[in-house]
């Protein structure tokens, strides 16, 4: 694996206005350990925009206005009258009951309330799994789902993937990506990428994050090459998976890598729970962002989750009863009815 | 700037989307189908990215004389002739594309696929050994709707069937729905953050 040492300069995070001695001395600082006061001095740094990024910005919008918005009214016939699905209302309100729950733990978050998330046992054992790849002088296989970019599940494989990037690049493990769809990769290449620069290594192995086929089975029989012959020390897959999960999962059994698992696909649980070492099920994939970041305005948000499970939970309850008691209270139903 | 774009972007192609869903009328419609056609486009053109990765990846194993340089050299191969035999032939009915991908890459597919059954199997045999008591009494009902599943079962004893219903439409359902709702609610979570650009983890920025 080609990884380049580069301490001095972070030119991506560097902006072109003035204070760009400010951002250089905030780097070397933080190379120098004082991580915090760099970390703030970027950050403020950041929320000036420069002439050009402004410009840039009104471009963008100008092109989504001209191409995107502007067609489209002058091809409708403009009036907005019968603007709202009414039949999709019991949606609406349930979003917005949940986006309010969100956003208030999200302020409290912010104004310092503590968050507690109870440990995931499959995130704590990424760094074990890592670790003992590095020793053994094996790869890791990070798979961020069989899913294209506007699957959420991917987005949450790519998120965890920029901690394992991390953790591989400070331990210089070679880790191995192999994606199913372009986008994804583009995506992968990015997320890895920054995750070495934060590490203060520029990543240039074209090999890290690699598109291996357009279709499932292609891309399983792929990827159970590369373990078969890399033998990797990790295995983690996180995403959405279909038929493939398992095919891919027993092969890296057999090499006997540390596998890790997350997915809220229930069709595709069982394989991992079979197959792998630890699996992070349904939820657990979308709170692994959290969990990893530590931020406290995620954090919120998946308080804000829990107070609707509570929710539901207790609407689920009152139906399981008034249907036990004979009645039939169309009005609950009404509530999760999809249209 | 790099990450304020795709936030504003991510932004801008959340509440259209939402808009579409509750929104009725002509401009949301065409608004959210251009916006969908937009993806399309932009996803076709992703296919180039993904040929160049490939081609790069096995070049360099090639040209560097790497140990696994015949199976680069073999996909280098059938990645021309298929690509050519597309551009320069068609992909239609009787054409050398679709007799390739016909004769051969649908029966090796069939292959994986096939083979997945002895995965089961051996990710069965571990899954199923009674260790501990939940792990027995997962084995029970395994063994309870498979053989309920089967015109055997029904020999060995009638009321199999109905058992092995009955695992599959209250526990197990019950259980699988739990994991949906919750799964559901992380996900509408996780979109309302990076919709309002509080999570960016996936833009590489932890």
């Amino acid at each position: 694996m080609n990884i380049v040492t580069h301490p001095k300069s972070r030119p991506d995070v560097i902006p072109a206005d003035a204070g760009i001695q400010r951002v250089r001395a905030a780097l070397d600082s933080r190379f120098r350990g004082n991580d915090v006061g760099g970390v703030k001095a970027i950050r403020e740094c950041g929320r000036r925009l420069s002439a050009a990024e402004q410009a840039f910005t009104g471009l963008i919008t100008i092109v989504l206005t001209v191409q995107v918005i502007l067609p489209s009214v002058s091809t409708g016939d403009g009036q907005l009258a019968g603007v709202f699905r009414m039949e999709r209302i019991n949606a609406l309100v349930l979003s917005v009951v949940f986006g309010a729950a969100v956003l208030w733990y999200i302020a409290q978050a912010r104004r310092g309330a503590k968050m507690y998330v109870r440990p995931i046992p499959g995130l704590s054992a990424v760094d074990e799994a890592v670790g003992r790849a590095t020793e053994m002088g094996r790869p890791v296989v990070y798979i961020p789902g069989t899913g294209d970019l506007d699957e959420i599940q991917t987005i949450a494989g790519l998120s965890i993937l920029g901690r394992v990037a991390r953790v591989t690049a400070r331990y210089n493990t070679p880790l191995r990506v192999p994606v199913l769809y372009p986008l994804p990769m583009a995506a992968a290449q990015e997320t890895v990428r920054e995750a070495y620069l934060d590490e203060g290594v520029e990543h240039q192995d074209p090999e890290t994050v690699q598109y291996v086929a357009g279709e499932s089975f292609s891309y399983s029989a792929r990827v159970g090459g590369i373990m078969m012959r890399e033998r990797p020390g990790a295995a983690i897959y996180m995403g959405l998976f279909t038929a493939e999960s398992l095919l891919i999962a027993e092969v890296g059994q057999s090499t006997g890598a540390i596998q890790i698992a997350g997915t809220a696909a229930p069709d595709q649980l069982p394989f991992f729970i079979a197959a792998c070492d630890y699996v992070l099920i349904g939820e657990e994939l979308y709170a692994a962002s959290a969990y990893l970041s530590g931020d406290p305005k995620i954090l919120g948000s998946l308080k804000g989750q829990d107070l609707m499970k509570i929710v539901i939970t207790v609407i689920v309850l009152a139906g399981v009863l008034a249907i036990t008691f004979g009645q039939n209270p169309e009005w609950l139903t009404a509530i999760f009815e999809a249209k | 700037m790099k990450s304020r774009l795709p936030v504003l972007v991510a932004f801008i192609s959340g509440a259209l989307m939402i808009l579409a869903f509750f929104g009725r009328g002509t401009v949301v419609d065409a608004v959210s189908d251009r916006a969908l056609t937009w993806q399309t486009i932009v996803g076709g053109f992703s296919l180039l990215l993904g040929a160049v990765s490939i081609a790069r990846v096995h070049w360099k194993k090639v040209a560097t004389r790497h140990e696994d340089r015949f199976y680069s050299l073999c996909l280098l191969i059938c990645f021309v002739v298929m690509g050519g035999s597309g551009v320069f032939y068609g992909i239609g009915s009787g054409t050398l594309f679709d007799t390739l991908f016909q004769r051969i890459q649908a029966p090796m597919m069939s292959t994986m696929f096939s083979v997945l059954a002895f995965f089961i199997a051996s990710a069965a045999y571990r899954a199923f050994r009674a260790r501990s008591a939940s792990s027995a009494i997962l084995l029970v009902a395994a063994v309870l709707v498979m053989l309920g599943r089967i015109p055997m079962g029904q020999y060995i004893y009638h009321g199999l069937p109905s058992w092995a219903d009955w695992i599959m439409t209250v526990p197990s359902m019950a259980v699988q729905r739990g994991i949906l709702i919750g799964a559901a609610l992380g996900a509408a979570s996780m979109s309302l953050r990076i919709i309002l650009g509080i999570e960016r983890t996936y833009l590489g920025r932890g």
